[in-house]
């Protein structure tokens, strides 16, 4: 479990997140969502320490993670995974290379051991034949599931997720969030995403916190948000023509 | 004030590439990569512009030498002296600033913006370290075989050129290059490369390592880590030779 508690951050005098609370749960998908330059990236960084708040605090489990000294921190975030917004992967590494790389660094593994518990987590994510290939030869949605295999591969508590369908279609999207979702669930980790993707909300969202100009706005479950009669949040929610026709329709 | 802002912040950047390794195997498979990369992949513009240099200085020099006062064999000597003190450890140097600070300065930048050294500090990976550590001793060891490498072909370059052009004979040349051959100059050298070596990796990757914005400031640092570092050489060169041969 994931705490935030009273979460200030400025950059050059401007206020970006304003006293932000939250409680993100084990082995459920805690989606953070709102509009472009909302600061929800922003708190995703200050969450993984690299932003620094200005006041608060973060709970890894009840260990205060604004409190550890460097080392300290370093372990927490050997227990945190993190798919980024472009995958980040590493470009002169094959594909196998970048899912092995935390391994080889945290774990004494032989080779062959490496290599199996790298072919496992491609295989988990739905990715064979690609070992062997670099980021640049593979596709966007191939890239998102070699970053979510690296993610897993030395078994993380906690999972960050950065606009992970961002430039995909709505078929792969669809097959990232769910990978998100049931890996969430078969592992029991705290997993965070960022999306302002309301499909993904609606289909492994568990609980949501809508952020609104740096402040919390709104929280709540799937359920809960598109029954809300919050003006800001149905802006956000039925910004489409498609969720709008589907509100008046229910 | 900014020129102590980056002094700063370049020594607390340097502090931390020289921390405790995660993996020490793994940063040393890391070097001998390195190595490859940035020492025994410039070998060839090393040796291209070490024989041409060699070639230029001994028919400059015997072109030059018009009185019958001055032996010939000062051709050997002048391109001895010229590559050993100065052109390989300090032109050559200015070369791989060029070559290599640039690449060290475009990947690392690139690695920035694309947030690759942010999933290293995730997952809990000295990035400065695990990145320019390596660099840094690659280039401090692997420098000075260049240097050696290049003060060889120039010499060789020149005593090639001499004999086919006919400016210098066969004994006239070995005579110059033997005589008064003092082994401290080599020494000399060796320190300048060692030095320069380090200025070629970090000053880069400095640059490289603080870049923000897009692929714009990454062609920006790569600019920046090369005429920095080659400012740093020059300076350098002028310290060390006061303090070594003055």
């Amino acid at each position: 479990m994931i705490e935030i508690k009273n979460i200030f951050k400025s950059f050059s005098g401007r206020n970006v997140l304003n006293d932000i609370s939250f409680t993100f749960e084990t082995g459920k998908t805690n989606m953070i969502i709102g509009e472009s330059g909302s600061g929800k990236t922003t708190l995703l960084k200050c969450m993984v320490g690299l932003n620094e708040i200005d006041s608060g605090q973060i709970l890894y489990d009840g260990r205060s993670f604004t409190d550890l000294n460097f080392m300290e921190k370093k372990e927490v975030r050997k227990e945190i995974g993190m798919l980024f917004q472009g995958g980040a992967l590493f470009d002169s590494k094959t594909v196998e290379e970048n899912v092995t790389f935390p391994i080889s660094m945290f774990t004494n593994m032989s080779e062959s051991e490496k290599r199996d518990r790298a072919n496992f987590c491609l295989q988990r994510v739905n990715l064979n034949n690609a070992n062997k290939l670099y980021p640049s030869e593979i596709s966007g949605g191939m890239k998102k599931r070699v970053a979510i295999a690296r993610a897993i591969a030395v078994q993380p508590k906690y999972l960050f997720c950065d606009e992970p369908n961002s430039g995909l279609d709505p078929k792969t999207s669809i097959v990232i969030d769910n990978l998100i979702k049931e890996i969430t669930e078969e592992y029991n980790i705290t997993t965070v995403v960022i999306t302002h993707d309301m499909n993904s909300v609606i289909e492994i969202g568990d609980n949501i916190m809508f952020i609104y100009k740096g402040n919390k706005h709104w929280e709540g479950s799937k359920h809960e948000i598109l029954k809300t009669h919050d003006q800001e949040v149905c802006d956000f929610v039925y910004a489409t023509k498609f969720m709008k026709d589907l509100k008046t329709k229910f | 004030m900014k020129v102590f802002y980056h002094f700063g912040r370049y020594f607390i950047l340097i502090k931390r590439a020289f921390g405790k390794p995660e993996k020490i195997s793994i940063y040393i498979d890391r070097i001998f990569e390195e190595m490859n990369i940035l020492g025994v992949g410039s070998l060839g513009i090393v040796a291209i512009i070490s024989i041409f240099m060699g070639a230029v200085i001994t028919i400059q020099s015997a072109f030059n030498f018009e009185s019958p006062l001055i032996p010939l064999y000062a051709v050997g000597v002048a391109v001895r002296d010229s590559m050993i003190l100065e052109f390989s450890p300090a032109i050559v140097s200015l070369i791989l600033a060029g070559k290599v600070g640039s690449s060290i300065a475009s990947e690392i930048g690139t690695m920035r913006v694309s947030e690759q050294i942010d999933a290293l500090e995730i997952m809990g990976i000295n990035s400065a370290g695990y990145l320019i550590f390596p660099k840094i001793i690659a280039s401090v060891l692997f420098n000075p075989i260049l240097v050696v490498f290049s003060m060889f072909l120039g010499i060789l370059g020149g005593y090639v050129f001499g004999l086919m052009s006919g400016v210098v004979s066969d004994y006239e040349y070995i005579y110059g290059i033997t005589y008064g051959f003092r082994p401290y100059n080599v020494m000399y050298a060796l320190v300048k490369a060692g030095v320069f070596a380090f200025i070629i990796a970090s000053v880069p990757a400095y640059h490289g390592y603080y870049t923000s914005g897009g692929a714009l400031e990454v062609g920006r640092s790569s600019t920046k880590g090369v005429v920095y570092s080659s400012v740093l050489i020059l300076a350098f060169d002028l310290i060390l030779t006061q303090l070594l041969l003055v």
